[in-house]
């Protein structure tokens, strides 16, 4: 079941257009990525989602509602880009406030917990890591017990640490069974966080599939790189229908090919008794994939 | 207790967590009374003043005080403060929406005010034997009219700056005239007439004169009545057009 549907979706500011052309649907309990450049016009796909802009044409459906339904304030939570609080207010009151809000919000101190604010109640907002602001931020998204929850460049600025215990968090908010809808520019994160991403650029969809079915759908490309026990000729390399290209880095040998390489490279050097020392395989990851679908469009 | 109490007491405890601004808003006007009152010339009756005493007149300019601090220097910084680190923004994706945070705020203000110009008008009663105002409801209209009017004026510049520090200085800027239209540092009775005429078309000009109307027993003025309601109407409904929440 569709949560979430755009339709060519179209926004422009003056003389510039942030979204040309954007469509995709986001099913229920599920996460979705929206993934994209800086400029590429992801935030204000969000900001007509959460009914903070009105589109300039195309439609969109959140929960079967237009997104400027009033209804949505209290099923949707969301987690803006550079939203603050006033410094002086502390985590607890915040949470108090925030949940005061809502006809049915979640426990705050159940909430705080789960979100390692804990100890952090009684400590005002100026006085918090980037880290502790960003969950905090989480938990106002979330304090409504929302149906959807939207999250705008959720681990921007955090240290690597703080990152992944925000990804823990969010796959924790699935399991709650509420739909996420992420916003990012990290491809660690997509990759790690996403069931299904659109990549968008330029204010269009550039494409739309699952984290694996991105990096398939560029190149099916392999790498392997090792130091062989003794000297060998290349040709008995090329020679293999997988392989593509053979380089030499040193000692090093790097044999680079399709399909099923690694298996023909392997079962080659074993016919041949060498031994391939600090043997690495290096796939296409989802940022070589990424860079590709945007140099494609340039 | 309902969402807006919760927001307005969320306010609130903001407020008083600024204690230059707490000092300046709530005890600032009564030490100047205080300090005003300390010298014994103005507690004399004045020939220039048609027998009165600069300290009668100097309650009146204070309770003005208090409005433009709260109006002109606090209120669009609080709001440009806001709008510039998103808060409104966030709220305008829950359920509350920054309507009632701005409309909470403004209460809040008020609330300030009137603590403020009462303690303003209770220590020139009893330390001073100020009268308390002669026309009470016609002093309460006048202050309603007045705050309404300084407001407007700061809820534009609210509407207008685009960060917390530039409402603080547009606000500052302005407060010192209006402050000096309505008699802080020369009473507007004892003003050259030209500069009186001037200050009868400024807000707190206009508030000041009807706050001393009522405090002599008169009802307001028709003119500063014009005057105050023509900058709520005016400011207000500009500030209102003109306001973003980003």
């Amino acid at each position: 079941m569709a949560v979430i549907t755009v339709n060519h979706l179209q926004k422009r500011y003056r003389d510039t257009i942030a979204v040309a052309d954007v469509s995709f649907t986001v099913e229920a309990g599920e996460i979705f990525g929206i993934l994209g450049p800086n400029g590429a016009g992801k935030t204000t796909t969000v900001e007509c989602l959460a009914g903070l802009r009105r589109p300039d044409g195309g439609e969109i459906s959140v929960l079967g509602l237009d997104p400027g339904n009033p209804d949505l304030r209290r099923r949707v939570g969301v987690q803006l880009q550079e939203s603050q609080l006033p410094e002086k207010m502390t985590v607890r009151e915040a949470l108090e406030l925030y949940a005061a809000f809502y006809p049915e919000p979640v426990d705050w101190r159940k909430l705080a917990a789960e979100l390692g604010l804990t100890e952090k109640l009684g400590t005002r907002f100026a006085k918090l890591s980037g880290g502790q602001k960003q969950r905090l931020s989480i938990a106002l998204a979330l304090i409504g017990d929302p149906e959807i929850a939207i999250l705008d460049e959720l681990t921007t600025g955090l240290d690597p640490q703080a990152r992944r215990d925000t990804w823990d968090l969010i796959e924790s908010i699935r399991d709650r069974g509420v739909t996420v809808l992420l916003v990012t520019h990290f491809m660690e994160e997509a990759e790690r966080l996403c069931d299904r991403l659109a990549v968008i650029d330029h204010g269009r969809v550039a494409a739309l599939d699952t984290p694996a079915g991105l990096v398939a759908s560029v190149s099916t490309e392999q790498r392997l790189r090792f130091r062989p026990s003794r000297p060998l000729d290349d040709r008995l390399f090329t020679e293999l229908a997988e392989v593509r290209e053979v380089r030499h880095h040193g000692a090093q040998i790097e044999v680079i090919g399709d399909g099923n390489v690694v298996h023909a490279v392997t079962a080659l050097l074993a016919a041949n008794q060498i031994i391939a020392a600090d043997l690495r395989i290096e796939q296409v990851s989802l940022d070589d994939a990424f860079v590709q679908l945007i140099r494609n469009r340039g | 207790m309902s969402v807006f109490v919760k927001l307005t007491r969320s306010e609130l405890r903001l407020y008083l967590r600024e204690p230059m601004m707490a000092f300046f808003t709530l005890v600032f006007p009564t030490v100047l009374v205080v300090i005003l009152g300390s010298i014994p010339a103005f507690r004399a009756p004045n020939a220039d003043l048609g027998g009165g005493r600069v300290i009668d007149l100097y309650v009146g300019i204070s309770v003005a005080l208090v409005l433009a601090m709260l109006a002109l220097q606090m209120t669009p910084a609080v709001l440009a403060t806001y709008r510039e680190r998103g808060i409104l923004r966030r709220l305008a994706t829950t359920p509350v929406g920054p309507g009632r945070m701005l409309a909470a705020q403004l209460v809040m203000s008020m609330l300030i005010a009137v603590v403020s110009a009462g303690l303003v008008l209770a220590v020139g009663r009893i330390v001073f034997d100020v009268p308390l105002p002669a026309q009470f409801a016609a002093f309460a209209v006048g202050f309603l009219l007045s705050a309404a009017a300084v407001f407007s004026v700061g809820l534009l510049i609210a509407a207008l700056v685009p960060s917390g520090k530039a409402g603080n200085s547009i606000g500052t800027l302005l407060f010192f005239p209006s402050m000096f239209f309505a008699g802080l540092w020369t009473p507007r009775e004892v003003m050259p007439k030209v500069l009186q005429r001037i200050g009868d078309f400024t807000p707190l000009g206009a508030g000041e004169r009807a706050l001393h109307d009522a405090a002599g027993g008169h009802w307001t003025n028709p003119l500063s009545l014009t005057v105050l309601v023509a900058y709520m109407l005016v400011f207000g409904v500009a500030a209102a057009k003109m306001f973003r929440w980003e």
